[in-house]
């Protein structure tokens, strides 16, 4: 709030969405606490983190919907407490677990909010039958919302993000609680977004999906970024490596002689037979020839992609170890 | 710090969204049959009453509002009791419903303020209401042209439509608080019971109560009791509680309106009636004139109620 009058962002002009020390307080508690970030144009930008880690609240002040405490954010240049409407304008939200008017049909409940969006009718005819057939619900437009499943509601929220052309998407736990068919299904329409451009900000405690579609993340916990970066990066900083092999393998020694190998930096026993080595390059035929040498029968050699679950899993192991802090 | 953009955007909106939602809606075909049935019933015996006992009445059409036919009560009687059935009907699961359906935050998500929704909803309810009261107020009026014969002056005609104007607004005390209490419940069935106590309490039980409490706060004199009448002090009490409830204001200015020999509502004083022809009726401007606080109570409360709602509302979290 040092600059009131204009709060433009001093980042580069790509930069869509920019967060300074952004704080939301209950009384005492503190849902958000000081996080600051920036949002490239275009970019799929992932907020994960445990239930209740201050995402949604985080989402909420871009979209004036709740009183930012201290701090500021601007979205597309807008200040959300000042001018929501210009940014509810511009930027589409699909709530976590959405809900629709069960007595209307698909299309009557689009052309509501887009009548509040202000749109004419004409406009509004033409968008949802377009959006529709984007999000495949063009078949089941004149039916009644109460018979749509979790996955078509899910994607006629996201038709109503296209309906009005929003030039940020902001999802909140857009696939949990669907199956694996809804949920790639999904995915592929958020690529789609990416594809046309729109920034998307996905907030989500499913690592998995966050990783396969996300180009960053921000790992949120009790109100605080503590990782932000893209996956590959976050990895090296965590993991401290790019690697992890797992190797299954019978013989006397085997995991003394893999540890020998360069570039390796840690080598752990899950099993009497099986060893996960973290190491800087791909050591597989480094792994293979040392299991081979100390006449070992080998079983099993695979090798990790960095995973954002073991990023995960070791950050918060690690903390309590006095780990890596803020990363941003 | 000042917000830009108006807060009518999309007003016009949720307001033909929650006509088109009230109107076509189940529970209000159910409360609608209601009224206008036990209306009927009423009508019917003060039709019947009127065409066997009335000669020369200058106001037979507001008889149709105000005569009651024992065992019924009068028209009157029965909207003041059912108006406020109707709104809470309309106005119990307004907000929190949204809340519920998680319909909420994807609205607020759209370029509108939270006035917009608060203020469509509860004009569109307030809307329903003057329909369905205008629908029953023409009902009256054509079935005392068919059955009486007798073609109503300018004076009913301006009389009933003020009749018709105050229980408008008599109904958007109701919705106002029912909408209030859907914000501050977030379950229906709460919002709904307490409503339902609340008008059960103010329509039934204060008019018992009210007469109690005024007998505490001023004992009655034995002096008055010994002649059979009621204690002037103990008489204004009672009456002044009595108006901390709509139905009373409502009633009282019903009787100024369709009654135009009724001078005062309160207790009279001898100059007041000095001068006066006993059983002349009063211009219509001065019955508006005797209806008017209550009238405006009316308003007020109206207009209090939905402020109350709406700051609780504008304060309200919206995750659910």
């Amino acid at each position: 709030m040092s600059n009131p009058v204009n709060e433009a962002p001093l980042a580069p002009a790509d930069t869509v969405i920019v967060a300074e020390a952004l704080s939301k307080r209950y009384g005492s508690a503190s849902a958000v606490d000081k996080i600051s970030f920036n949002i490239k144009k275009g970019e799929v930008f992932g907020l994960l983190g445990p239930n209740g880690a201050g995402k949604t609240t985080t989402i909420l002040m871009m979209l004036g919907l709740t009183e930012i405490s201290s701090g500021s954010i601007s979205v597309l240049g807008y200040d959300p407490a000042r001018q929501p409407l210009q940014v509810k304008q511009r930027v589409g939200y699909l709530p976590d677990s959405v809900g629709f008017y069960d007595h209307l049909t698909a299309v009557e409940n689009l052309a509501y909010t887009a009548k509040l969006m202000g749109l004419s009718l004409k406009e509004r005819t033409q968008r949802i039958a377009d959006a529709l057939k984007r999000v495949r619900l063009d078949d089941v437009a004149g039916k009644r919302v109460a018979t749509f499943s979790r996955g078509m509601r899910q994607r006629l929220g996201l038709a109503e993000i296209i309906i009005k052309k929003a030039e940020i998407a902001i999802l909140d736990e857009p696939t949990s609680g669907l199956d694996p068919q809804a949920t790639l299904e999904f995915l592929d329409l958020i690529r789609e977004l990416k594809a046309e451009g729109i920034t998307v900000l996905l907030s989500s405690h499913l690592l998995d999906q966050v990783q396969r579609i996300c180009d960053r993340v921000a790992l949120f916990q009790s109100g605080q970024i503590v990782l932000m970066g893209s996956v590959a990066e976050l990895s090296v900083q965590v993991l401290g490596a790019g690697f992890v092999v797992e190797v299954e393998a019978e013989g006397a020694g085997i995991a003394r002689r893999l540890a020998t190998i360069p570039g390796v930096s840690n080598v752990e026993t899950l099993a009497k037979d099986r060893f996960r080595m973290t190491a800087e390059r791909d050591v597989r035929a480094d792994a293979a020839r040392a299991v081979v040498a100390v006449d070992g029968s080998l079983r099993r050699l695979s090798v990790d992609e960095p995973s954002l679950e073991a990023i995960y899993a070791r950050y918060f192991q690690g903390k309590t170890a006095g780990g890596v802090r803020h990363a941003a | 710090m000042r917000r830009e953009g108006s807060p009518f955007q999309g007003l016009g909106a949720v307001f033909a969204k929650e006509v088109t939602d009230n109107i076509s809606s189940v529970r209000m075909l159910v409360l609608e049959l209601l009224i206008v049935l036990t209306a009927l019933a009423a009508l019917y015996g003060a039709i019947d009453n009127l065409r066997t006992n009335t000669a020369e009445d200058p106001f037979l059409l507001l008889r149709l509002f105000t005569l009651s036919s024992a065992p019924l009560p009068s028209f009157v009687a029965i909207l003041g009791f059912l108006i406020p059935l109707m709104a809470i009907g309309l106005g119990f699961d307004s907000v929190n419903s949204e809340f519920n359906r998680r319909t909420l935050s994807r609205l607020l998500a759209q370029p509108i303020y939270r006035d917009a929704l608060l203020m469509g909803k509860f004009l569109a309810g307030l809307a329903t209401l003057a329909v369905s009261l205008t629908a029953l107020w023409l009902m009256v009026i054509g079935l005392g042209l068919i059955f009486l014969g007798v073609p109503p002056g300018t004076e009913e005609i301006g009389r009933s439509l003020v009749f018709l104007v105050i229980a408008i607004f008599y109904a958007g005390v109701w919705l106002s608080l029912s909408m209030l209490l859907s914000i501050v419940f977030r379950s229906p069935a709460t919002a709904a019971l307490v409503a339902l106590g609340i008008w059960l309490f103010l329509a039934v039980l204060w008019p018992m109560l009210a007469p109690a409490f005024a007998q505490v706060i001023a004992p009655p004199d034995p002096r008055y009791t010994a002649l059979g009448l009621e204690t002037p002090d103990t008489g204004l009490w009672s009456q002044f509680l009595l108006r901390f409830s709509p139905n009373d204001l409502f009633g009282e200015a019903m009787l100024a309106i369709l009654s135009p020999t009724t001078r005062t509502l309160g207790a009279v004083f001898l100059d007041q009636l000095r001068g006066a022809v006993m059983g002349a009726p009063l211009p219509l401007g001065e019955s508006i004139m005797i209806a008017w606080p209550q009238t405006v109570g009316l308003i007020a409360s109206t207009i209090v109620l939905f402020v109350a709602g709406y700051i609780l509302f504008q304060r309200q979290e919206v995750r659910a």
